[in-house]
């Protein structure tokens, strides 16, 4: 906790210059104890850091300057304001004094610009470089293949491009200046001193392993204390999270009082080893302001002493009460911003940790791949599994002809989403092939092929922004006319007419003031202006009421017309003019023929639509 | 952060005592530059080599009792924030526990969350500041001031001067400073929302080949949040500068100003020595003050939000005394309902109108309608989720609005859309309701909802810990759980809110064909989106547009009523009508 308590961060004694106090004014005192978090290769991302910084060069080398510039400043004032009182005030000769006042008053003046131009030119050095980081990892983000995603919860990537990035941008602007100037004010604090008098730095400097002893002990003992606050407060959060988000199951139960009663619970286990881990970790302020009070005395004191003997003059005393806080701030800080330094550090290396994956192989673009497709797709004896060891698709083969509708059937899990991350190369294929137009998918240009292919999903996917914007996401050259066309053809238009502000309407995030119906249109007019060969169509009406899904599978049959469409549902209705139908299980294709066959084969596909239809074909 | 005074009153002690022992601590601190005059003045000046020996012990003296006001201080300064923290988060989970659906609709869940943990903690160490800094700071401002003034009147003047210049120099400053921040912070959540947005469709992006677009889009917020940012901070770099520069010219004149003094003889060369300490204490404790100012603002924004939930009055509260008066509940009424989400009565707000439902024990009702139709709402309002705009809904002749709420909400199961599973085992879960159910009845509600068989074939069957460290189960998993969960607790009434979405089609029909029994002594709600499922219902109501438009058999609906006809077509297609 040291450098956090306000004890601490109060220029006890006499600095003579307080410029090293103003790198704090940014951030203000922070609270708690810095988690330790150790990066695995400190080194080299720190040469990476490195690598972003190089970019702001000028800037760079002004920051650097200027700190170096500050603290030669700050070391300087002290040994003016001792000279001043032996050469002028205690002689009693005014004449000089003025010459000197106003020589000491340009230091502080110098020191204060230099201070103005490094923290300056350091904003705009720190937030200039995170802005390149961000960059940078979005656009990994932009380039990662799919499976990462999967993977990753999106939480722990916002964590990453908001959280770690927002650490190392702290770091920068803070910290790494503050390292300097601490490392350079203890060089200087020391040099100066031992130009004034040996004897007396000796003495001053034997306060240091106090320091140092008293708080590796402290710290220690209070680690304990800290890490399990910590962890209680980790259970209270958690607690409060889950509660909140199943706050509406909690109540149609009327279970409130159950929740309270446990969230007490938690809640005063924290309380306890909180009050315990705060009032251990926060006397250490004290204890290192009794420190300071310590050296103080003893120069004040053992000086008094030298003076007396004539060893020293009474300007010497003056610039080391000045000189020793200069010197024993930064040892109190050092630990506490090198921890800060450290955990910046492994938040860098997490970043770089997703820069350094491989993003999707950008395909050499063989011959002709920019040319359109017609739409053929076979997919030949082929092999996947998420992981290897548990595959998805075994021997899978098919062959959709351009313009074909393909429906794929089938009990969840059996893997009919997985065709659809093959065909798009979400994932690529163990072995066998696909092919497009009788060219392998795996040669193709991953972008050229997925600009030939349209999705419409489960979940419609809208961003904020307008629904003209929504739309057009599609084609993005495509102007209003056409974005009103590709509406209308989707059965969209209509409902999008009534909204007050039409097709410049905003749309959260959610997509909050749209039914999921109309999203699901919305996303349907977008694939209607990307005009693919093949088009895929996932669940697309299953989170959507009967009535409004008659609208769509209008808009999905005009749609499809002309295209290669696969078309996954779980309803039945919605698939039986299709070319095709596949009865995907377990992997496998068990099934396949048009749905007058299926029938008649009286395998799962029937047992399936006698049981969505048994009661109807009773009545 | 004064809006949460209730909850400092239990620790007015420690409010009292925290300050207090700072204040002594500041006092034995600024005793000792007083005493290195001494020693200056009449160890070193006058030669008294006892005098700095004594001096000096005194001085080791006060340094102790500093150290001990100062531990002292942080006790009760620890004891306060860490219980008033304590309590704050109780008072709002407590608080949250008594929202109503459309308070919680008011917050974003996400936001609440935010509010119960981090904004609790800023305000608990602001509180913590507050009693040891916020302390310290001005206290040494002014006992500093003081000393100087007791020691030269001139002098200390010269100080008190600078020190009005300062302080008009800072409020300017902090006054200039707030707007950037608000826009720093505005920024900065848009370059969120574009990050998060994109994650979410990444396939889409994908799919689309957008990355460049994307690109191009996130440059655009990140440059803006970047500029704000440096304009902020740059302005930010000025404060520190400026109030030191100050400072330090109030020093030389005092250096210059005392060093005349002292040749004149009007004050000894230890005096000086003490007051460029006092001044430069000034100085910190002005800086330090700057920096705790941009914490109090900070956790005044934490504390605002959390005043926001504290204060915000829950829209639905039991009104009679929560005894456990058990509701037989075996007659459900809906008159002349209308609802509306902001409670007005304006057409164009209402979002249910004129419901007349009337059902009895053993009666199903299925409720079918297109998205947006009403149909959630229709049934949340029976819970009291909701509490009607107008008409009424009684419950065995009685207003629901007079009946105890817990023990309403308790005769009442509704199986929502969304299936929400709790950290814990699966028994844990499915005994949600009823924390002392039997394996036996754990096992029977799980065989209805057709999950006892999923959980058997588990590893550790119903020990099975679900959630962040457990199994993942699927969605349609997941509805069954919930399912068994509202069976286990036997409601009389029951509401299925579209919650066998995620079955397929067997799944469906079993737990179908085994709720049949349950249904018999309930009175059941359920809302569907296939026609397959209610087609054996006594009675279906087909919502539009939040009004009742038909009600009846499959078969006297398909001679009457428009509305269901299009929405059989969508499902069998021409085929079957023809």
């Amino acid at each position: 906790m040291s450098g956090s308590n306000p004890n601490t961060s109060s220029a006890n004694k006499a600095p003579a210059n307080i410029d090293q106090m103003g790198f704090r004014s940014g951030p203000g005192p922070r609270h708690g104890e810095v988690p330790k978090v150790r990066s695995k290769d400190t080194a080299g991302t720190l040469r990476r850091i490195w690598g972003y910084l190089k970019l702001q060069g000028a800037t760079l080398i002004w920051v650097v300057a200027c700190t170096v510039l500050t603290t030669v400043f700050s070391l300087l004032a002290p040994y003016l304001i001792g000279k001043m009182f032996d050469d002028y005030i205690v002689k009693r000769q005014y004449d000089g004094m003025f010459r000197m006042g106003m020589i000491l008053f340009g230091v502080y003046a110098l020191g204060a610009i230099f201070t103005w131009i490094q923290q300056y030119m350091a904003s705009s050095l720190s937030q200039n470089t995170v802005r390149d980081m961000r960059h940078d990892l979005f656009g990994q983000y932009q380039r990662l293949p799919v499976p990462f995603f999967d993977r990753k919860s999106h939480g722990e990537l916002m964590s990453r491009a908001v959280n770690d990035i927002a650490n190392v941008s702290n770091t920068l602007n803070q910290t790494v200046v503050q390292l300097i100037a601490s490392v350079l004010m203890l060089a200087g604090s020391v040099v100066m001193m031992l130009s004034l008098s040996v004897w007396m730095t000796l003495i001053t400097v034997l306060t240091v392993p106090l320091i140092v002893f008293i708080t590796k002990k402290v710290t220690k003992y209070t680690r304990r204390f800290f890490t399990e606050q910590q962890k209680q407060l980790g259970e209270v959060n958690g607690f409060v999270q889950e509660s909140i988000s199943g706050l509406k199951v909690v109540k149609t139960f009327g279970n409130e009082a159950r929740s309270i009663e446990r969230f007490r619970e938690i809640n005063e286990r924290l309380r306890a080893v909180g009050v315990k881990a705060q009032s251990l970790s926060g006397s250490m302020g004290p204890m290192m302001n009794t420190m300071r009070n310590l050296t103080f005395l003893i120069i004040a004191v053992f000086g008094g002493m030298f003076a007396y003997h004539d060893l020293i003059t009474i300007g010497v005393i003056v610039s080391f009460l000045n000189y020793s806080n200069q010197f024993s701030q930064p040892i109190n800080q050092l630990a506490n911003q090198y921890n800060l330094f450290q955990s910046a550090v492994a938040g860098a290396e997490r970043v770089f940790e997703v820069l350094d994956l491989d993003p999707e192989t950008a395909q050499a673009a063989t011959a002709g791949t920019n040319r359109p497709i017609r739409g053929d797709v076979v997919f030949d004896h082929v092999n996947f599994g998420y992981k290897p060891e548990a595959p998805v698709l075994k021997n899978l083969s098919l062959h959709a002809a351009p313009g074909q509708t393909i429906a794929l059937v089938g009990p969840t899990g059996a893997g009919k989403t997985t065709i659809i991350n093959l065909l798009t190369r979400f994932y690529d294929i163990q072995s066998g092939r696909i092919l497009i137009d009788g060219q392998e998918i795996r040669e193709l240009d991953k972008e050229a092929l997925r600009s030939q292919i349209g999705l419409v999903l489960q979940d419609a996917y809208v961003f904020s922004g307008t629904i003209r914007e929504n739309i057009r996401y599609g084609r993005l050259e495509a102007t209003d006319q056409e974005v009103e066309a590709a509406a209308r053809h989707a059965n969209a238009d209509a409902f999008i007419r009534k909204l007050p502000a039409g097709y410049d309407t905003y749309l959260n995030a959610e997509g909050g003031n749209l039914s999921q119906g109309q999203r699901q249109l919305l996303t349907i007019a977008r694939a209607v202006l990307a005009n693919p060969a093949i088009l895929i169509l996932d669940e697309a009406t299953s989170n959507v009421d009967t009535r409004t899904e008659l609208h769509i599978q209008e808009a999905m049959k005009l749609l499809m017309q002309g295209r290669t469409s696969f078309v996954i549902a779980h309803r039945l209705s919605t698939i039986q003019e299709a070319d095709a139908i596949l009865v995907i299980q377990g992997g496998e294709i068990a099934e396949r023929g048009t749905h007058e066959e299926l029938l008649q084969q009286k395998g799962f596909y029937a047992d399936m639509y006698d049981n969505q239809f048994a009661s109807t074909q009773v009545s | 952060m004064w809006g949460l005074r209730a909850y400092f009153k239990p620790y007015w002690k420690f409010l009292i005592l925290g300050p207090l022992f700072m204040i002594f601590e500041v006092f034995f601190d600024l005793l000792q530059p007083r005493l290195a005059a001494h020693i200056v003045n009449f160890g070193i000046v006058d030669r008294d080599l006892g005098v700095i020996e004594r001096t000096g012990w005194l001085m080791v003296g006060v340094a102790l009792l500093s150290l001990i006001t100062g531990v002292g201080c942080n006790l009760f300064a620890s004891r306060a924030s860490q219980n008033f923290g304590a309590d704050v988060r109780e008072a709002l989970f407590t608080k949250v526990q008594a929202f109503s659906f459309d308070n919680m609709d008011a917050f974003k869940s996400g936001t609440l969350i935010t509010r119960m943990t981090s904004d609790v903690v800023q305000v608990q160490n602001l509180l913590q500041l507050a009693l040891q800094g916020m302390v310290r700071a001005p206290s040494l401002l002014v006992g500093s001031v003081v000393m100087a003034l007791l020691m030269n009147l001139k002098l200390g003047l010269i100080l008190l001067g600078t020190l009005i210049v300062l302080v008009a120099a800072l409020v300017v400053l902090i006054r200039f400073s707030n707007p950037l921040f608000a826009g720093v912070q505005a920024r900065l959540d848009a370059v969120n929302t574009r990050i998060q947005e994109n994650l979410a469709g990444i396939r889409v992006v994908k799919a689309f080949v957008r990355t460049d677009y994307e690109l191009r889009r996130f440059r655009d917020v990140n440059e803006e949040y970047t500029a704000i940012s440096i304009r902020a901070a740059r302005f930010i770099a000025l404060n520190a500068p400026i109030v030191t520069l100050i400072m330090n010219a109030c020093m030389v004149t005092v250096l210059l100003y005392g060093g005349d003094l002292v040749s004149i003889g009007s004050v000894q060369a230890g005096d000086l020595v003490a007051f460029v300490n006092y001044v430069v204490q000034v100085l910190s404790s002005l800086l330090m003050v700057s920096g705790l100012l941009m914490n109090v603002s900070q956790a005044n924004v934490s504390a605002r939000r959390i005043g926001e939930v504290l204060t915000t009055q829950p829209h639905i509260e039991g009104k009679a005394r929560e005894e456990d008066a058990s509701i037989p509940a075996t007659h459900v009424e809906f008159a002349e309902v209308s609802f509306s989400y902001n409670g007005s009565n304006d057409p164009k707000d209402l979002v249910l109108r004129d419901i007349d439902i009337e059902a009895s024990r053993g009666d199903t009702i299925a409720i079918i309608g297109a998205t947006g139709a009403g149909k959630s709402t229709l049934v949340q309002l029976i819970p009291r989720l909701y509490d009607v705009t107008s008409g009424a809904i009684r419950i065995d002749g009685k207003d629901i609005r007079e009946l105890p709420l817990i023990g309403l909400r308790r005769r009442i199961g509704i199986i929502l859309q969304e299936s929400f599973l709790f950290t814990g085992t699966i028994r844990d879960n499915i005994a949600f309701g009823k924390p002392d159910a039997t394996q036996a009845e754990i096992e029977a509600a799980a065989k209805i909802a057709q999950a006892h068989d999923f959980i058997a074939k588990l590893p550790e069957g119903y020990d099975t810990q679900l959630g962040q460290k457990g199994v993942n189960l699927s969605g349609g998993q997941k509805q069954r759980l919930s399912i068994a969960r509202t069976l286990l607790v036997k409601p009389p009434i029951l509401i299925m809110d579209d919650s066998t979405s995620a079955l397929d089609l067997g799944t469906e029909r079993r737990l179908r064909t085994a709720l049949q029994d349950v249904m018999k002594d309930t009175i059941t709600f359920f809302i569907a989106q296939r026609i397959s499922s209610v087609i054996e219902a006594r009675r279906i109501i087909v919502l539009d547009d939040g009004a009742i438009v038909g009600s009846g058999t499959h078969a006297q609906l398909m001679a009457e009523c428009e509305v269901y006809r299009d929405i059989y077509r969508s499902q069998f297609g021409k085929r079957e009508v023809s």
